[in-house]
């Protein structure tokens, strides 16, 4: 709503210039005179095709064709849906019919869309005008006006005086949004612990080690030097789809071999391994990405998400990245058919931080 | 109107002596000449070739002991154990040496952190020769053949075994992707079956090793196949751009995508002519 209600009329270079320059309250500041005015319109230049009649109707020519342009590329679109269908179990089908309809959509609305713009810049009227904001306080009639509406309506319903019914509407208010955040509970692991849960998983004593995703058991033999095996604990495969998914993504393991003299363990830790084999976590402790890119020469795991390395030679400690704590360590053995099984659950919560473990 | 059919006769037995008597007609002679015995000298030396590198025989072995005399043992010693600027080969296989030497890795141009693909330096008979002897210093995987090279597998068993397998270092797309230090897992895309099948037997620079027993050269197979299959099959979904993920397609539309808009942004509020 312009201010001056004069639809638009055309202010000229000079006039709008003077009514810029209004004289403001420099308040508590020392020196507002040197600022910079506001200059105005520069002078009003007419446009080619407001000169030449060619170059009007060159460009009216150039609009109704953009937008002719539009309808067929409309018009090819419903086409290509119809020449080109998906066909199932072809995904060369899906590009063609992505592709073409893509490009008649495209076709539609640029030409839309730039005769419109085109249509405004060079043929329609072109002279500039100041439409000023109204100001934002209302004159003190209709503020008095709409104050006036307000108690009406106070007194009429009655909202003010029976406080039963506006206290118990209050209370109405605030007890709907309650059902969400119980809904929202639901959503969460149900009867169990959640801290419980992300301290323990799949692996326990005797669990064998087998492979992702054939559940095959992996012989100690059969890890040769430089081999890195992708390990899940034997019985995951069994599970039903959604808890195999969610213990999986607790007991994921990387299974690798190195000369046993190239192991730096702690005496706690001495009989974690067996004969240069190691398991560690796959899940990192920075945000649980899975680490598993290994470099079978340098002996370091790079996490690919946020590049934490992880030294396998020293118990997996962190030797660059913003991973905070070493990849937790599966205590392994070899059972009587040389098979490797798990000594214990991990010792220690596997993946990121949460909140009661810092 | 008479005399027209007494002109073509002439003009043709003009053609066939300027033909003969033609100034390039001896550098064609000449060309056609070297092109034959050229030829038959290809066919001949072919023939002789695959007569010697059929069998491992001790002439190959000592062939191949040659070459690595001359153009590998300043690193890997004479003997092939090993020196401080190159591992012992002993037991490294004939694989080892078909996947180095045939993909150009070695010999190496440079030390540096991994061994960088590189126009083959040897014939195939000298790098079979070489292969001979290294096989021939201890047991070691040899360099696969027949039905695990075909492509024929199972490509879906195959993309299951990659992305658990491979994938975090390869791209899911076997488009590659960066290792810490310089080092990478490089692209896929137009490695032979038998390198990526002796890849994954040998475990080349940095790659793990992955033994039979961890993938059988069943499911070996289907890797290749899956690979096959991503290579001969677009992606669907149109420009894959490398297929390098969100790098590659961030970029994509930062530069093309905001450059489309801030261009018709400068168009739209530009004052027309």
């Amino acid at each position: 709503m312009a201010k001056d209600d004069n639809g638009g009329a055309d202010t000229t270079a000079a006039d709008s210039s003077s009514v810029a320059r209004v004289e403001q309250s420099t308040g508590t500041s020392v020196v507002t005179r040197s600022a910079v005015g506001n200059p105005g319109f520069p002078p009003h230049r007419e446009r080619v095709t407001d000169l030449d009649p060619k170059a009007d109707r060159n460009a009216e020519r150039t609009v109704y064709t953009l937008f002719y342009l539009s309808i067929a590329g409309s018009i090819f679109a419903i086409a290509a849906y119809m020449a080109f269908p998906i066909v199932p179990e072809d995904m060369g089908s899906v590009r063609l019919n992505n592709l073409f309809i893509g490009v008649g959509l495209t076709l539609a609305l640029f030409g839309l869309g730039i005769g419109a713009v085109h249509w405004a810049k060079a043929l329609m009227y072109a002279h500039e005008g100041v439409d000023e904001r109204h100001e934002v306080r209302g004159t003190d009639v209709v503020r008095a006006r709409a104050v006036e509406i307000f108690q009406q309506a106070n007194e009429e319903s009655g909202f003010g005086r029976r406080t039963l019914i506006r206290n118990s509407l209050f209370g109405a208010l605030i007890a709907f949004p309650l059902p969400a955040v119980v809904l929202f509970r639901g959503l969460g692991p149900q009867d169990q612990d959640p801290v419980a849960l992300l301290k323990t998983t799949l692996w326990e004593k005797g669990t064998r080690l087998t492979m992702d995703p054939t559940g095959v058991p992996i012989k100690a033999s059969d890890v040769t030097l430089g081999s890195s095996f992708h390990v899940i604990p034997e019985g995951l495969i069994d599970l039903g789809h959604e808890s195999k998914l969610a213990e999986k993504a607790k007991s994921a393991v990387l299974l690798m071999r190195l000369k046993p003299e190239q192991l730096t363990e702690t005496p706690e830790r001495a009989g974690w391994s067996y004969d240069g084999i190691v398991a560690y976590s796959k899940i990192c402790t920075h945000v649980g990405c899975p680490v598993a890119l290994y470099e079978q020469q340098t002996h370091h795991l790079l996490c690919p998400c946020h590049q934490s390395q992880f030294d396998v030679t020293n118990q997996c400690e962190v030797i660059f990245g913003p991973a905070k704590r070493a990849l937790p360590q599966l205590p392994i053995a070899v059972d009587a058919e040389g098979y490797l099984i798990a000594q214990s659950d991990f010792t220690e919560p596997v993946g990121p931080s949460f909140w009661e473990r810092s | 109107m008479t005399r027209k059919p007494m002109n073509p006769a002439p003009k043709a037995r003009k053609g066939r002596k300027a033909g003969r008597r033609h100034p390039l007609a001896s550098v064609a002679l000449i060309a056609i000449g070297l092109l034959f015995t050229g030829g038959a000298y290809a066919a001949f030396s072919t023939t002789t070739a695959s007569a010697e590198s059929d069998a491992n025989s001790q002439q190959t072995i000592d062939d191949g002991e040659k070459l690595f005399a001359a153009n590998c043992a300043t690193c890997h010693g004479l003997s092939a154990q090993g020196s401080g600027d190159g591992p012992s080969l002993i037991g490294v296989g004939a694989a080892s040496v078909d996947f180095q030497v045939g993909t150009g890795r070695m010999p190496l141009q440079m030390q540096g952190p991994q061994a960088l693909k590189k126009p083959v330096q040897f014939t195939e008979e000298q790098t079979a020769a070489l292969a001979a002897y290294v096989a021939s210093l201890a047991p070691g995987p040899a360099i696969p053949e027949g039905e695990v090279l075909d492509g024929q597998g199972d490509a879906a068993v195959g993309a299951e075994l990659f992305r658990i397998n491979c994938a975090m270092c390869h791209n899911v797309a076997g488009a590659g992707g960066a290792l810490t230090e310089g080092k990478f897992a490089p692209s896929l895309a137009d490695v032979s079956a038998v390198h990526v099948y002796e890849a994954m037997v040998t475990g080349p620079q940095n790659m793990p090793v992955f033994n039979d027993m961890n993938i059988s050269p069943e499911n070996k197979r289907d890797i290749i196949t899956y690979l096959k299959y991503i290579e001969d099959n677009p992606s669907p979904g149109g420009l894959a751009i490398g297929s390098l993920g969100p790098v590659a397609e961030g970029l994509f539309i930062w530069i093309f995508g905001l450059g489309a808009i801030v261009a018709l942004t400068v168009w739209i509020t530009a004052k027309s002519n």
